[in-house]
């Protein structure tokens, strides 16, 4: 959408603020990934840091509860020696009734240079972002149902470190893509790197209508969906998101779109199994799945620092290119 | 270069040094002088751009290569390659960066060229050729195959 893409390029086209894949051209997405990739190496290092963000600060914004997402943003930002400051909404004044616009002047009244932001609420990061100063960078960490974007970005890398190229390739998304950020942030990023087919798998109830017009192709069923498939990603049921009856019961859902390893079976023998986690054992996925052999889902983890350092440096990057030109 | 290197290597006694070529340029003549030398460890390979000292005027550059060094770099002689020796600021950055994997016990800098024009106290023990540039010239090595020196105007 074109009010993404103005938010999130400056005039040159670099990256400035990064909060939805949408609208991103597949450039921004392959310098994102080739950025990624040579920060792997930082992890060799016995000093685990490089220079580039040094005397930056950057604020770890989560307004909403989160562990794998925060901390390895954490230990990204740290990485690229810039300092960080985790600002939780249960502990700070946000709750003794200050605005989200009062806490941002604040914060930014203490030199901040990142904001990275996680809410409840969809468009918040964009409405940051809209707000923040000319040198000061937003990342979206995961807002409502809308976006998550290094989430995607993670997944793709995992994915490219496993294939080498996306063209050739067939992904399925299984589960609740009715509340997933996740699978929606996928979903633009496997259509802009043109990967071969994007499936999406799951009851009538948890799959968002009109979803085709992005790109995808719908399945009910396991077995015909995951047919030929080459990455298959899991998501997890999102329970705290369901106000009403989605599903008839967890047990249910397992017996008809829980990934077993009878049902992995009917992808490629070389299929790779993706998850965004915290898994839920025993309602989306089957132990045997989520530790098996094509399981990569911690290495989605450990690949999550890389492409974060990526998305980090790109976007603080781009205000001193900008300086320059 | 490979015959002064060697000379070099043999008058510190320098056992089983670590040779280390700086991407893109620096790589090449490495590899170059790796196979003349003979060397026991493993090649490594230098990708400085987090280390580079214009990040705040520039931004980074993606770049798909990261930095490989397989063998230990504690206590080790370093043979650090580059292709063309000009600011010294490449340089600068890459010590930086080795240091960040260890303590090496010395470092060589062996350089295709020599251009001169140094910003930092940075000199090369080893130099291919030396070459004077007029004003508003650059130099820039080709490669890989053929390697072809290049002088440009600007």
């Amino acid at each position: 959408m074109n009010h993404h893409r103005r938010l999130q390029l400056t005039k040159d086209g670099r990256l400035r603020h990064f909060i939805a894949i949408e609208g991103l051209p597949r450039a921004i997405l392959m310098s994102i990934l080739d950025t990624a990739e040579g920060f792997t190496s930082v992890a060799n290092q016995s000093v685990k840091k490089v220079p580039l963000l040094r005397g930056k600060t950057i604020v770890n914004l989560f307004f909403e509860s989160s562990t794998r997402t925060r901390t390895t943003f954490e230990v990204a930002a740290k990485r690229l020696s810039a300092d960080v400051i985790n600002f939780n909404i249960s502990t700070s004044s946000a709750s003794k009734g200050e605005s989200l616009l009062d806490t941002l002047r604040n914060l930014e009244a203490m030199q901040t240079d990142m904001f990275v932001v996680r809410h409840d609420a969809s468009g918040a990061a964009h409405f940051i972002a809209q707000q923040v100063a000319p040198h000061v960078s937003v990342i979206n960490a995961g807002d409502g149902c809308h976006a998550h974007p290094t989430q995607a970005m993670l997944d793709m890398f995992t994915i490219r470190r496993h294939f080498g190229e996306f063209a050739p390739l067939n992904v399925a998304i299984v589960g609740d893509l009715l509340h997933s950020r996740v699978a929606r942030s996928q979903i633009h990023a496997l259509t802009t790197l043109q990967v071969n087919e994007v499936r999406v798998i799951g009851p009538k109830t948890l799959i968002p209508k009109g979803i085709d017009q992005m790109g995808v192709h719908v399945y009910h069923d396991m077995r015909a969906g995951l047919r030929d498939v080459d990455v298959v990603i899991m998501l997890r049921l999102q329970r705290e998101r369901m106000h009403g009856a989605f599903i008839p019961s967890e047990h249910e859902y397992f017996q008809s779109y829980g990934l077993t390893p009878e049902r992995l079976a009917y992808a490629k023998p070389h299929a790779i199994v993706m998850h965004p986690g915290p898994i839920n054992r025993g309602v989306e996925i089957d132990s045997a799945v989520a530790d098996g052999a094509q399981s990569v889902i911690l290495e989605q983890v450990t690949n999550g620092i890389a492409v974060r350092m990526a998305v980090m440096a790109l976007t603080m990057g781009s205000y001193a290119a900008q300086g320059e030109a | 270069m490979a015959q002064q290197l060697r000379a070099r290597l043999a008058a510190r006694a320098l056992q089983d040094p670590f040779m280390i070529g700086i991407q893109t340029g620096g790589v090449w003549v490495a590899q170059q002088l790796y196979r003349e030398l003979q060397l026991p460890a493993q090649l490594g390979t230098l990708n400085i751009n987090f280390y580079r000292d214009d990040f705040t005027r520039i931004g980074v550059h993606p770049m798909v290569t990261p930095t490989q060094l397989q063998e230990r770099v504690n206590d080790r002689d370093i043979i650090l390659v580059d292709d063309v020796l000009y600011t010294g600021r490449t340089v600068r950055a890459a010590l930086n960066e080795i240091f960040d994997y260890g303590r090496p016990a010395s470092v060589t800098l062996a350089v295709l060229v020599d251009r001169g024009c140094r910003e930092l106290p940075i000199q090369a023990d080893v130099v291919g050729v030396s070459v004077a540039l007029a004003a508003g010239e650059q130099i820039k090595l080709n490669g890989p195959q053929p390697l072809t020196l290049e002088i440009t105007k600007t």
